[in-house]
């Protein structure tokens, strides 16, 4: 389903209700250009899931850790040019591991992503809306209380 | 005291170094084997080599670094490694090699952030420098405000909510069509450019914070580089260039000084990748000239990702009485100033 946010406050708070309906396992796969906003989704994502930290961006570090209700494994694999990489920073023990995964510029390691994976794509409509396209096989709750 | 040789080793992100130090600021040797000259070697990237392999070059790294010292591996009194914040398996590689390195030589092992080591490249360059001080430091990863209390005493004062300075640097660079890795440059494109051609957003936070924020920067300049587009107006990337590196700069000089004058210190340091630009240096000797403060900066090579700031690390802790067990294991978000 698509959703469109019309500043980045909609963005955040679609975000918050997304982190609430995260559980042990899910992995999100988020797609846009530069300045889309998918950190700044994150950060909504974060706050839902009772993260305290500051959500900084994974572009250099490719990988940040965060205690929330669960622990937030936040990547950017902008700067990953092999998916061989993934394996030796340890992709699956995070994929499979004790949370739940957001990985910016996903599609660049799409062979490696679990059936279960939520994928995003934003897309800018003008300086400050956005454009949500939210497809999973998972039955979202959040998604069906945005589709009343 | 007897002289004390520390092996210090990193491996915290793209780079794989190996040093070795004595009493704490001299360089006997500083061995760093960088991916990015690696990409330049091969006029690209190359699947083989992109890859973080440090575990393949690391034990040549660390010979290197013995022999080119011209002691011999029991020479060693002190090993460090960094052991956060980074990618675990990056961090694990070297950690595992200097706590093997250590046991093996039946010698003190020391885990070091490497963001604190960034500062202590500082004490290599130079010798005189003591603290207290106050620490700017700006790379890729990291955009932090650091009160320095006394040798291995940190305190944050602020730091990036969102991007990096660096990440912002290398982001522009991207929407702009210049290379990996943006920072230089930007700062080589901006020297064409007039700074004061587009006015760019200085993002400042609240009054009484020492916080960053660079993601509404990034955002705003990709808005103007789409408006241009749309309307068919060529770009000029120099002023661009230019105009965005005096809003990051701009912020980054005002709240450091502010901060050395807030800790009432007179000295203020700069450190990590960010430190070699040319445009923040100069700004920094200006504006710290004018409030009588003087101004510490390492040379290039010690800016980077580099095994002799973290063995300088090293060597503070350990004459603070401080070691660490075997035990440890890598802290992919390991914060400044927190202990075990």
């Amino acid at each position: 389903m698509n959703i469109i946010t019309k500043s980045p406050e909609e963005t955040y708070e679609l975000g918050i209700k997304i982190g609430k309906n995260l559980i042990v396992g899910d992995v999100i796969s988020l797609n846009g250009d530069l300045g889309a906003g998918k950190t700044h989704l994150t950060k909504g994502i974060a706050e839902g899931m009772g993260v305290k930290d500051y959500i900084t961006s994974p572009t250099f570090t490719i990988v940040n850790e965060y205690c929330g209700r669960l622990p937030l494994y936040h990547f950017d694999v902008y700067r990953i040019d092999d998916i061989q990489e993934m394996y030796e920073i340890g992709f699956d023990e995070y994929l499979y591991g004790n949370g739940a995964c957001i990985i910016e510029w996903g599609n660049i390691v799409k062979e490696l992503l679990p059936s279960n994976t939520i994928y995003i794509n934003v897309y800018k409509i003008d300086d400050t809306v956005r454009e949500f396209e939210i497809k999973s096989d998972r039955n979202l709750e959040f998604l069906k209380e945005m589709r009343k | 005291m007897n002289d004390i040789i520390t092996l210090g080793i990193e491996s915290s992100c793209d780079e794989t170094s190996a040093a070795i130090i004595l009493n704490g600021r001299e360089i006997l040797s500083n061995i760093i084997s960088s991916q990015i000259d690696i990409h330049k070697k091969f006029g690209g990237v190359v699947p083989e080599v992109a890859s973080r392999k440090h575990v393949e070059v690391i034990s040549n790294v660390i010979n290197e670094a013995v022999k080119e010292a011209n002691i011999k591996l029991n020479d060693v009194n002190l090993v460090a490694s960094t052991y956060g914040p980074g990618l675990v398996g990056a961090l694990l590689v070297g950690l595992s090699a200097a706590k093997g390195i250590a046991m093996s030589l039946n010698k003190p092992f020391i885990g070091v952030n490497h963001i604190e080591g960034h500062i202590c490249a500082n004490y290599i360059a130079h010798k005189e420098l003591e603290p207290p001080f106050t620490c700017l430091v700006v790379s890729g990863g990291h955009t932090h405000l650091i009160y320095v209390k006394d040798y291995g005493e940190y305190e944050i004062l602020g730091r990036t909510r969102d991007d990096a300075a660096g990440e912002a640097y290398d982001k522009i660079a991207r929407a702009i069509g210049l290379g990996y890795p943006g920072g230089p440059l930007i700062d080589k494109l901006a020297k064409e450019g007039n700074k004061f051609a587009i006015e760019f957003p200085k993002v400042y936070l609240e009054d009484d914070s020492f916080d960053f924020s660079f993601s509404g920067l990034k955002s705003a300049v990709l808005n103007y580089l789409n408006k241009m587009n749309m309307q068919g107006q060529e770009i000029n990337k120099a002023d661009v260039a230019a105009s965005f590196q005096q809003a990051v700069i701009e912020v980054l000089v005002n709240k450091a000084v502010k901060a050395a004058k807030f800790n009432k210190t007179d000295k203020l340091c700069l450190a990590g990748g960010v430190a070699s630009n040319s445009a923040l240096r100069e700004e920094l000797v200006k504006q710290c000239r004018k409030e009588g403060i003087s101004l510490f900066y390492p040379p290039a090579v010690l800016c980077t990702d580099n095994a002799a700031m973290i063995a300088c690390c090293g060597y503070y802790e350990y004459i603070k009485g401080r070691t660490s067990a075997f035990s440890l294991n890598a802290v992919p978000s390991l914060k400044i100033g927190e202990r075990d």
